[in-house]
């Protein structure tokens, strides 16, 4: 029961990076992708009936986490106290711009919430990346798994550390790219005409940038946490998350040269889905790594809610995600294609 | 002040409070909303279609601010509120996560399809969109009353080894009767927020001799639905649940009422200060017997005061308690007094005519929040000492690695993001105030998230 909440909740986890990661990256080169007041409209219109959808997938997913891992939850909320607050800010900023953009006309008015907007995702995205790296780096926890880290110390890898150290700020640089990418490719889906260009030129450009700090990634992690190929040593299913990985580089480069948006906007899925699959499985089942002692470590088995709890939510949880995933194929549908400013003034 | 305790509770007492000034009002219209669209299409009257579209811009950037104060919430029960998270999240983990699942999804799929997609999905497929957000924001609430209706009385619960408790029923998590009730209450609480502010800027646009045609119909049609919400408030589901506090919770009960001593007969009172240091009341005025009547329907049941109970089980803040309880009521009564004589003069076709009571509808928009606030400290207030009633008490749920210092800067940080939240959030309103719903379609920008959307709608 426990390892099928530790893969519902890792669905919901990935299905918020992948969904909120295109609006954020959408957001986070919105500056540079969009110049002119229309241009940077066309980008708020192709996330604008998503973005709020995609947000709730991080509430679903906190909700989850709580209810199947409580001892999880109160552990690292309370530990992560800082960098959740921030994030809490970052998200009601951003979602502020974006709501009030359109409410002024002047340009003054307009250019102070695209840049709130832009900062606000991209630093998200650095924010989020870095959560990902604690995670994986481990934690001060103490024997009660309780604790709680400064937003830094002095940036080594050591027992004492900060949400933000050299191998965090590097898995969020590495967030960053990623959902740069992944939002330029989306832009480029959804758009036309200059912004279409730009978004396609960031998005090769970004590439170089996620395909190298992929691998710097990895020799960092396999530096930091040598324990992460335990699993894949266990056995080859694993095998299956790098292979995706990189296919789903090729994949984009590939769809790109070829000027197949959507395509590659879909491989940027399928990099992220390797990814994240990839730490998940390498890190079953740990939960949250203590730095200090091994014992102290949350794994799936100390942090679970009891078994009728668990078995009560799984046909729940089905029943609604079953719903949702229709409400979502009818949202898409209904919104599908290219946005443009033409078809604004015609509609 | 230097109190991790004392300041984990303002900073979720202040989020909380700021929050729900956004979801009542969300809540009051979507059902609103819906009326106005079902009437547009049964009348097949046009002008409640332009009244609804004007509702729903207000909705729109209400709901944006309900959504980015909201997620702090539940942020919150993990960050300051570990160690209750520990021991309650495998219960109410269930109901927080269904609100997610169910409601969340549907209310943000189908707000994007309403807000966006008049043109696209016609009349009939509008109104729907309008009944599924009207669902999404009412199942919203429902799971979250019932994760309060578990702390205020905890059922369905089996406690583990490890001393923390974890779900054994299902249902009776969800259909906790406390929860029922509670929700009823709490959701026509929202309705009158709603036909509150409907009716008061109705009242203003006839009052100002500005879009006069809106305004009577917001004016009709938020003082009909003011006045069955506020009695549905007071009879049957205020008084319902104060029977239920008599019953579980009988020392709130007594906190509330200002009863420091037991008493046959016991007396309602209307006003008074209570004074803890010498246990009485000053300065009184009460009804005799009323309290009696009211919580047992008998005159002369007694009916236990504070003196009948230990020291360590009283709420801790007895004035604020009485006090919010006292505003909540009083409130109650008056909006129904209004709310009935509007309707009755709506009857006899004087209503418009009514200056002065146009005067009073328009300037009674703020109380409703007043008392939806008064309501939800009475509730919360009233349940301590106790975080989950006789289970948990309130300073064994803090976070236990987050000092004093790190909860004061978020609480600041808060404060000060929130302020400025609420100078937009006025401006937005006003201005659509002023556009109204007239002139609406000559706006550029249709929807509020961002996008220039249809315009030309009929």
């Amino acid at each position: 029961m426990e390892a099928l909440w530790f893969v519902l909740v890792g669905f919901m986890i990935v299905g918020y990076v992948v969904l909120d990661g295109f609006d954020l990256g959408a957001g986070t080169i919105h500056l540079i992708a969009a110049k002119t007041d229309d241009e940077r409209q066309m980008i708020l219109s192709a996330i604008g009936p998503y973005w709020d959808g995609n947000e709730v997938w991080l509430l679903a997913a906190g909700g989850t986490l709580y209810f199947a891992f409580p001892m999880l939850y109160a552990s690292s909320f309370s530990g992560f106290y800082l960098p959740l607050m921030i994030v809490l800010w970052l998200l009601i900023l951003r979602g502020i711009g974006i709501e009030l953009r359109s409410h002024g006309k002047t340009s003054m008015w307009r250019a102070f919430f695209d840049f709130i907007f832009s900062v606000s995702s991209a630093l998200l995205s650095i924010f989020f990346g870095a959560a990902l790296g604690n995670v994986i780096r481990g934690v001060p926890m103490n024997g009660e798994h309780y604790f709680f880290e400064p937003l830094w110390t002095d940036f080594t890898v050591s027992s004492n550390p900060g949400i933000l150290d050299w191998y965090t700020v590097l898995t969020g640089l590495m967030a960053l790219a990623t959902l740069a990418s992944h939002g330029a490719l989306y832009v480029a889906m959804k758009t036309e005409g200059v912004v279409l260009i730009r978004a396609r030129r960031i998005a090769s450009i970004s590439w170089w940038a996620v395909a190298a700090l992929t691998i710097i990634g990895l020799m960092a992690t396999l530096g930091v946490r040598p324990q992460v190929l335990d699993n894949y040593r266990g056995s080859f299913a694993g095998i299956a998350f790098p292979l995706i990985v990189i296919v789903a580089l090729f994949g984009m480069l590939f769809f790109r040269a070829k000027q197949n948006d959507r395509n590659a906007f879909l491989s940027s899925c399928a990099y992220i889905v390797g990814m994240l699959g990839g730490v998940a499985y390498a890190m079953y089942p740990v939960l949250l790594p203590a730095t200090t002692d091994p014992a102290y470590t949350i794994t799936v088995h100390n942090s679970a809610a009891q078994s009728y709890g668990l078995k009560v939510g799984v046909i729940w949880w089905s029943i609604g995600m079953a719903i949702a995933l229709g409400y979502f194929i009818y949202l898409y549908r209904s919104f599908k294609g290219k946005v443009s400013l033409e078809d604004e003034e015609i509609v | 002040m230097d109190n991790a305790l004392t300041l984990d509770r303002i900073h979720f007492a202040f989020t909380v409070t700021y929050h729900y000034l956004f979801p009542q009002l969300t809540m009051g219209l979507a059902l609103l909303i819906l009326v106005l669209k079902t009437i547009a299409i049964r009348k097949n009257d046009d002008r409640y279609n332009r009244a609804a579209r004007f509702w729903a811009r207000i909705f729109a950037v209400n709901f944006a601010f309900g959504v980015v104060t909201g997620v702090p919430m539940e942020f919150q029960f993990g960050t300051n509120w570990a160690r209750f998270s520990k021991f309650a999240g495998g219960v109410i983990g269930q109901t927080l996560a269904m609100e997610g699942v169910f409601a969340f999804f549907l209310e943000s799929s189908f707000l994007g399809l309403f807000l966006f997609g008049e043109k696209r999905l016609g009349r009939r497929g509008h109104w729907f969109a309008s009944f599924m957000v009207f669902i999404g924001s009412w199942l919203s609430g429902y799971f979250i009353v019932a994760t309060d209706a578990w702390m205020q009385r905890p059922l369905g619960y089996a406690v583990a080894e490890d001393g923390s408790v974890h779900l054994s029923s299902f249902w009776a998590l969800l259909l906790n009767e406390w929860a029922i009730w509670q929700y009823l209450h709490t959701m026509s609480g929202a309705v009158v927020t709603g036909a509150f502010v409907m009716a008061a800027l109705g009242a203003f646009y006839v009052l100002s001799i500005k879009q006069i045609e809106y305004g009577k119909i917001f004016v009709r049609v938020g003082v009909l639905a003011g006045a069955i919400a506020s009695v549905f408030q007071i009879f049957p589901t205020g008084d319902t649940q104060g029977k239920m506090i008599a019953f579980n919770q009988p020392v709130t009960l007594a906190a509330m009422e200002g009863l420091f001593k037991s008493e046959q007969g016991a007396s309602m009172v209307i006003i008074g200060q209570p004074n803890t240091a010498e246990q009485k009341l000053d300065n009184p005025i009460s009804v005799p017997y009323v309290l009696s009547f009211l919580t047992y329907r008998r005159w002369e049941a007694e009916v236990k005061g504070l003196d009948a109970f230990p020291r360590d089980q009283w709420p801790d803040n007895i004035p604020l308690l009485y006090y919010s309880y006292h505003i909540m009521v009083g409130l109650g009564t008056i909006f129904i007094a209004i709310t009935v004589l509007a309707v009755l003069l709506l009857w006899r076709k004087k209503l418009f005519e009514s200056q002065w009571l146009l005067w009073i509808l328009m300037l009674s928009a703020p109380f409703p929040y007043i008392a939806n606030t008064a309501g939800w400290i009475t509730a919360e207030i009233g349940r301590q000492p106790w975080l989950v009633y006789g289970l948990m008490r309130t300073h064994e749920g803090f976070s236990p690695t987050v000092s004093s210092g790190n909860v004061l800067f978020t609480l600041l940080g808060f404060t000060g993001m929130y302020f400025v939240l609420g100078i937009l959030f006025l401006y937005l309103i006003w201005r659509e105030v002023e556009h109204g719903p007239t002139t609406l379609l000559s706006e550029p920008e249709m929807n509020p998230d961002g996008a220039v959307a249809e315009k030309a709608l009929e």
